[in-house]
């Protein structure tokens, strides 16, 4: 836990001086001409008051002599959201390349038969049921087309019917 | 009586058949958000904004703040049948309705719920009723100075009351006020903060990408992590003589919901506290003022209407500082006031000028979603006992969908779709490591207006730093501020210094 915690103050206090090296490119300081800060300063200044507040929770971690029994993860909790957060990333990687219509059901079917191990009946049924609501209440509905990739010739016909 | 010509004029914009039907449809939609263990109002309102596009924006709002009302009704019902709160709203109800529910009592503690959430509801919406229109007049003379003592007001009081790690609450703060400067610079128009040279930065970084993000994606992680299985869920049976029963038990606590609701709707108003710390107050003054302490937390029905009277009184509360002087409340209503500026109702005091039929129009229709939703709830209570056996994994799937398509299709981006699974691991990891998120959310939609207000005053004031001082209401907004942002620091000193003492005594025996 006492890891984690300084591990996060870490990584925040590096989110912080890249955002410091953004905000740089404007001016920072007080301009003259106008009265009051530069297009950078709102940024700078609070990404370094980031910074020292997460310098703040490194030192305090480091001092205290406290030991924490309880551990940040525990590994099979671990694994199941790693799990769930590498079939994400897949998930969104294929809309763009393959289309929702075909990630989202893989998605579906990974999540619901292999990680939730449910029955094929549910499985199925979910998996065919959504993406078709999804169609008439975005394609249909609010003329909001989702990414289809690849699969954008297959929808053609649908479109002519539809619209 | 102009007041009441007023909102004579909202409710015939709110009980038209479209508002009516878009109010059952968003009770009975929040009811099922709240009642689901892991999902708040916040979920509900973060997941579902993006498809209020299918109806216009005056009716999107109305349907939004209908399914924030459902779900803290539907909050208790999972706290009583599971005893698991349906959301962190709710954690007061199952001191005492889980009791009552395993001493076979389930019925009554559920109808005790709903009437106590209808009452705590209906007073402060009168309250709401009164206040608005005042408040919204005082805030008429805000320029920019005030707006920018506000906002920091705003902030201070997570500082002071907010209750989590000072210093991860600043961070917080701090992350949420720079993502919202990603963009375009508003004085200068220069682009700034264009992470990774990506072209998605250059229109910022949208509130709704934020909230799905870190309510939708993150919450599931959270929800995957906490909860493997369907837990058990206590039958309750519901007949037309227990409910007559339960009606007449519920008219010899007016005192405590008279009460419960007055702490719910003024702890509300403040953006630090909200619905949970009000219900967890009314919860420990009720048991502190009654007759029988004892039998608080052994299923006594106090336990039970005080928080649940609070919580809904407090999201009335929540709702007033957002439309009457565009600060929200709680982070739900930091949603709300989200998808009022995408939709270009700009709340504040002028939007009680400019658009007074959208304002009582909304106004009345909390009259309506609090009668909606009381009889809703009772009505399908079997329906939510019911519900609830629906297996974690499934709910978890579908919401996960919902975030995806729902992030994508307000500005149909995939960038925004890959900084919702950003944000949701993030936001995870973060409030694991006890990161507060309220404050992230509402930084990032007050973090424009912040900026804005503090530099136009500095412009128009040739860089006097000492406007913000000059005008009476700002420095009195000021002087609060500061005080809560050094509540924290003279409680550490006083702690330090009795440790001290306690230290210098120690050696002497």
């Amino acid at each position: 836990m006492a890891k984690a915690d300084r591990l996060i103050a870490m990584a925040l206090m590096a989110i912080s001086v890249y955002f410091m090296i953004h905000a740089s490119a404007l001016p920072i300081g007080w301009n003259g001409m106008t009265g009051g800060p530069g297009g950078g300063a709102f940024p700078f200044w609070l990404s370094l008051i980031m910074f020292v507040s997460a310098g703040g929770i490194l030192v305090r971690s480091l001092r205290s002599n406290v030991k924490y029994s309880e551990t940040f993860f525990d590994t099979d909790t671990f694994k199941s959201v790693v799990f769930v957060v590498i079939a994400l990333l897949v998930t969104v990687w294929l809309i763009t390349w393959a289309g929702a219509y075909v990630a989202l059901p893989l998605f579906l079917i990974w999540y619901l038969r292999f990680f939730g191990k449910h029955g094929w009946t549910l499985t199925v049924i979910l998996t065919v049921c959504t993406p078709i609501f999804l169609f008439f209440f975005f394609e249909v509905t609010l003329k909001i087309l989702l990414p289809k990739g690849l699969t954008e010739p297959f929808f053609v016909p649908l479109y002519a019917m539809f619209f | 009586m102009e007041l009441l010509g007023h909102l004579a004029d909202g409710f015939a914009t709110s009980l038209s058949v479209t508002n009516l039907m878009i109010v059952l449809i968003g009770v009975t939609a929040g009811l099922f958000i709240g009642a689901m263990p892991g999902l708040g109002s916040v979920n509900g309102v973060a997941i579902v904004l993006p498809i209020t596009f299918i109806v216009p924006p005056s009716s999107a709002i109305i349907l939004l703040a209908a399914i924030y009302y459902g779900a803290m009704y539907g909050g208790a019902i999972s706290s009583i049948l599971l005893g698991i709160p349906g959301a962190s709203t709710a954690v007061a109800t199952t001191f005492d309705g889980r009791p009552m529910a395993q001493q076979g009592k389930a019925g009554l503690a559920l109808i005790a719920a709903a009437v106590a959430s209808f009452v705590g509801g209906t007073i402060s919406v009168v309250l709401f009723t009164l206040f608005a229109a005042p408040l919204a007049d005082v805030a008429l003379a805000f320029g920019p100075p005030e707006e920018f003592a506000l906002v920091l007001l705003a902030f201070t009081t997570f500082v002071g009351l907010g209750g989590d790690d000072v210093l991860k609450t600043i961070i917080m703060i701090c992350l949420g006020l720079v993502l919202s400067t990603v963009g375009l610079d508003l004085i200068s128009g220069q682009p700034r903060l264009i992470f990774f040279d990506q072209p998605g930065f250059y229109s910022g970084v949208s509130f709704l990408v934020l909230a799905i993000g870190v309510y939708g994606i993150g919450e599931i992680l959270h929800t995957i992590e906490t909860s493997k299985s369907a837990p058990a869920v206590t039958p309750a049976k519901l007949t037309f003589k227990e409910l007559w029963l339960g009606l007449k038990e519920m008219n010899k606590l007016w005192r405590t919901m008279t009460f419960g609701s007055l702490i719910g709707f003024f702890v509300g108003m403040l953006p630090a506290a909200g619905a949970t710390p009000a219900a967890l107050m009314a919860y420990g003054l009720s048991k502190l003022m009654s007759k029988k302490p004892d039998s608080f937390g052994k299923g006594n029905i106090e336990g039970v209407v005080a928080p649940e009277t609070a919580n809904n009184a407090a999201s009335t509360g929540s709702l007033l500082p957002m439309l009457t002087l565009g600060i929200p409340g709680s982070p739900t209503t930091a949603l709300l006031l989200g998808g009022m500026v995408m939709w270009g109702l700009v709340p504040g005091p002028l939007l009680f000028i400019e658009q007074p039929d959208f304002v009582w129009g909304l106004i009345s229709s909390l009259y309506t979603a609090n009668f909606a939703a009381v009889i809703v709830n009772i009505a399908l209570i079997p329906v939510f006992v019911w519900a609830l056996r629906m297996p974690f994994t499934v709910l978890c799937a579908m919401v996960i969908v919902l975030c995806i398509v729902g992030g994508y299709a307000p500005n149909q981006k995939m960038h925004d779709v890959w900084l919702i699974v950003g944000f949701g691991v993030g936001g995870y990891v973060l409030r694991k490591a006890d990161y507060p998120m309220a404050p992230l959310v509402l930084a990032l939609v007050l973090g424009p207006l912040m900026e804005k207000s503090f530099r136009q005053t500095l412009i128009a004031e040739q860089g006097n730093v000492m406007a913000f001082v000059e005008r009476p209401l700002s420095a009195t907004f000021i002087a609060i501020s500061a005080v809560f942002f050094l509540l924290p620091l003279l409680k550490h000193l006083h702690r330090f210094s009795r440790r001290k003492t306690a230290a210098n005594e120690s050696p002497a025996d």
